[in-house]
């Protein structure tokens, strides 16, 4: 083993690219989205929102708040009450915030890179010299979405111990809301996803992108339009987030982080936001294509009988840039409906997670199931 | 959504009596509304809020159309032209006061805020001047009994400014130098509008004093 193919085997590790991957994408994004939300709602308002915070000149339309936010939470009292549970007190914002971290990792975010092959253009009929080459996905398994669901419904755990540990009537029950409110809404998603499992045919969400191909007609929003509405409404109850807010709403509602505060408080917060940027993940992916730019093939553009060619370097950063994009407006839109739709009453809550989503969901999967016979 | 705002007040004459219960006049069977269909998939009603909400976000993002905030420190609303703000001292053409300690002010000021320690003018025809003229901001009640009072136009509160936030109580009263600086208390096209000299003759006797002692 020479020292290159050593550095290209590092690269390659799991653990080096999921760190990668949070620490450049996820938290900055994450962390970002904090400020954005507040300043996007403003801008909805007539409001100017939070656009003060600068480290001297520099302010850049108030972007630092983030940092400001984080070092307050930092430097804030760690409260645990007196009758709390203090290990399940601890382990709750950790278990609502690693089970999204860990989700991230079957994200494809990218094409595999072959690093002997960035300078040249990869024609499908040229064997490509596949040394050293890096998957952009970390977890690369046929039941790559079902690690996803199985991992993701750990966060549940997550506000059901916050409420539990509490000691406090007003934290459970609103853990119970949180716990029963993800429950109702991950079987409408799951069901929603098969209608696409059954078109695609795998699991996985880099075949489920290759399946897409460059073609937007040929994309998961076209195939099965009802399934992203049903997924994407699912997706928003499941991040707990207006209008499905039931479980804790910031102003009025006493949810299961009552009892937090500090940088504990500061992990369920983010957990909400990275949520959000997983949720965009997960329908980029399925739904829009992933990291297929339109028309873009390996070598190149071709669009009718065009084409225009382009080294793998360079096909590579906009097939990263374009599912970055893609996520980015998907946080976009779901920050856009946080703000404009009213909070839904529990009752109305579960009426449409069992009473519309689910049927939906389960007409889609037949539909789908019964076209795909017929065919 | 829009179905729960266009519903009737519900008042007993709305309600449409399907049937009476014979036993007891008051068990009524009545019609209630659902929800139309295009209402139950909430879909429309998002569409149509977004439309509302994303409008206002790009106008605004683009060119603040409809944000109504004025950025306080940064930018300054003007006063309307008769509101009592901080107080100055008027000038003469030399550039010394015009009051000439008649102790008008400080006797009518509710507030006891005016302290004037008075002082002989070498000027024959005017005989006094404040050697030292403090109002105490702080206890001012903003009433412009002083301007009132004054016979000789001597004291204004045309600024245009309130009185700024201090750290320690004695920081917030101002001396005869700083309230006849005018430069530094008003802002320049407020003081260009409206000058550090007075007009007014009965008391004083106006910008042309000299000649006429």
């Amino acid at each position: 083993m020479t020292t290159t193919d050593w550095i290209f085997w590092v690269l390659d590790s799991a653990a080096v690219k999921w760190v990668a991957l949070v620490l450049v994408f996820v938290m900055p994004v994450a962390s970002l989205l904090t400020w954005a939300e507040r300043r996007q709602s403003a801008m909805m308002q007539d409001r100017l929102g939070p656009n003060r915070a600068n480290i001297g000149p520099i302010k850049m339309w108030g972007i630092l708040h983030f940092v400001a936010d984080a070092v307050k939470m930092i430097f804030k009292e760690d409260f645990i009450p007196e009758k709390a549970h203090k290990g399940l007190f601890i382990l709750a914002p950790i278990l609502s915030l690693a089970p999204v971290f860990i989700a991230f990792a079957v994200i494809p975010f990218g094409p595999t890179i072959f690093p002997n092959e960035l300078g040249s253009v990869i024609y499908a009929a040229n064997p490509v010299d596949t040394t050293n080459a890096i998957n952009l996905q970390v977890f690369n398994v046929e039941w790559g979405l079902i690690f996803y669901f199985a991992i993701l419904t750990l966060a549940n755990y997550g506000s059901v111990l916050a409420g539990w540990a509490s000691y406090n009537k007003w934290a459970l029950l609103g853990g119970l809301r949180a716990s029963s409110q993800m429950m109702s809404y991950e079987v409408a998603m799951g069901i929603s996803l098969m209608g696409c499992f059954l078109v695609m045919g795998t699991l996985e969400p880099d075949a489920m992108v290759q399946w897409q191909t460059a073609n937007p007609a040929h994309w998961g929003i076209v195939v099965q339009p009802l399934a992203f509405i049903l997924f994407f409404t699912a997706a928003i109850a499941e991040t707990k987030r207006a209008p499905f807010d039931l479980p804790e709403g910031e102003p009025e509602i006493i949810g299961y982080f009552v009892e937090y505060s500090g940088m504990r408080w500061g992990m369920f917060f983010l957990a909400e936001f990275i949520e959000i940027v997983f949720i965009a993940a997960v329908i980029a992916t399925v739904f829009l294509g992933g990291y297929q730019v339109p028309f873009l093939e390996a070598d190149g553009f071709h669009f009718g009988g065009w084409e225009l060619h382009i080294s793998h370097g360079f096909v590579v950063l906009m097939q990263v840039g374009i599912l970055s994009a893609k996520i980015l407006f998907l946080c976009f839109v779901q920050l856009s409906i946080r703000w404009t739709l009213p909070r839904f009453r529990p009752d109305q809550l579960m009426d449409l997670g069992w009473k519309k989503l689910l049927p939906l969901a389960l007409f889609n999967l037949m539909l789908t199931a019964l076209v795909l016979a017929l065919l | 959504m829009g179905h729960h705002a266009e519903a009737p007040a519900e008042s007993p004459d709305d309600l449409v009596v399907l049937s009476v219960s014979e036993r007891n006049k008051k068990v009524r069977t009545v019609q209630v509304s659902r929800p139309v269909p295009e209402d139950v998939s909430f879909l429309p009603a998002l569409a149509k809020g977004l439309g509302i909400t994303l409008k206002h976000f790009f106008g605004n993002v683009v060119a603040r159309k409809d944000t109504e905030t004025i950025q306080y420190p940064e930018e300054k609303k003007a006063y309307p032209e008769r509101n009592r703000g901080l107080h100055r001292l008027m000038l003469r053409d030399d550039d010394t006061e015009r009051c000439v300690a008649c102790m008008c002010c400080p006797t009518v000021c509710p507030a006891n805020c005016i302290t004037i320690i008075p002082a002989e003018r070498d000027d024959k025809g005017i005989e006094k001047h404040p050697a030292i003229f403090e109002i105490d901001e702080l206890r001012c009640v903003v009433c412009g009994f002083c301007v009132e009072s004054c016979p000789c136009d001597a004291i204004r509160m045309d600024t245009g400014e309130h009185a700024t936030a201090v750290e320690h109580r004695h920081e917030s009263i101002m001396t005869k130098e700083a309230m006849m600086d005018h430069k530094s208390i008003m802002q320049p096209d407020v003081l260009a509008k409206r000058g550090s000299l007075s007009e007014a003759v009965q008391g004083g006797t106006g910008p042309k004093w000299r000649e006429e002692s």
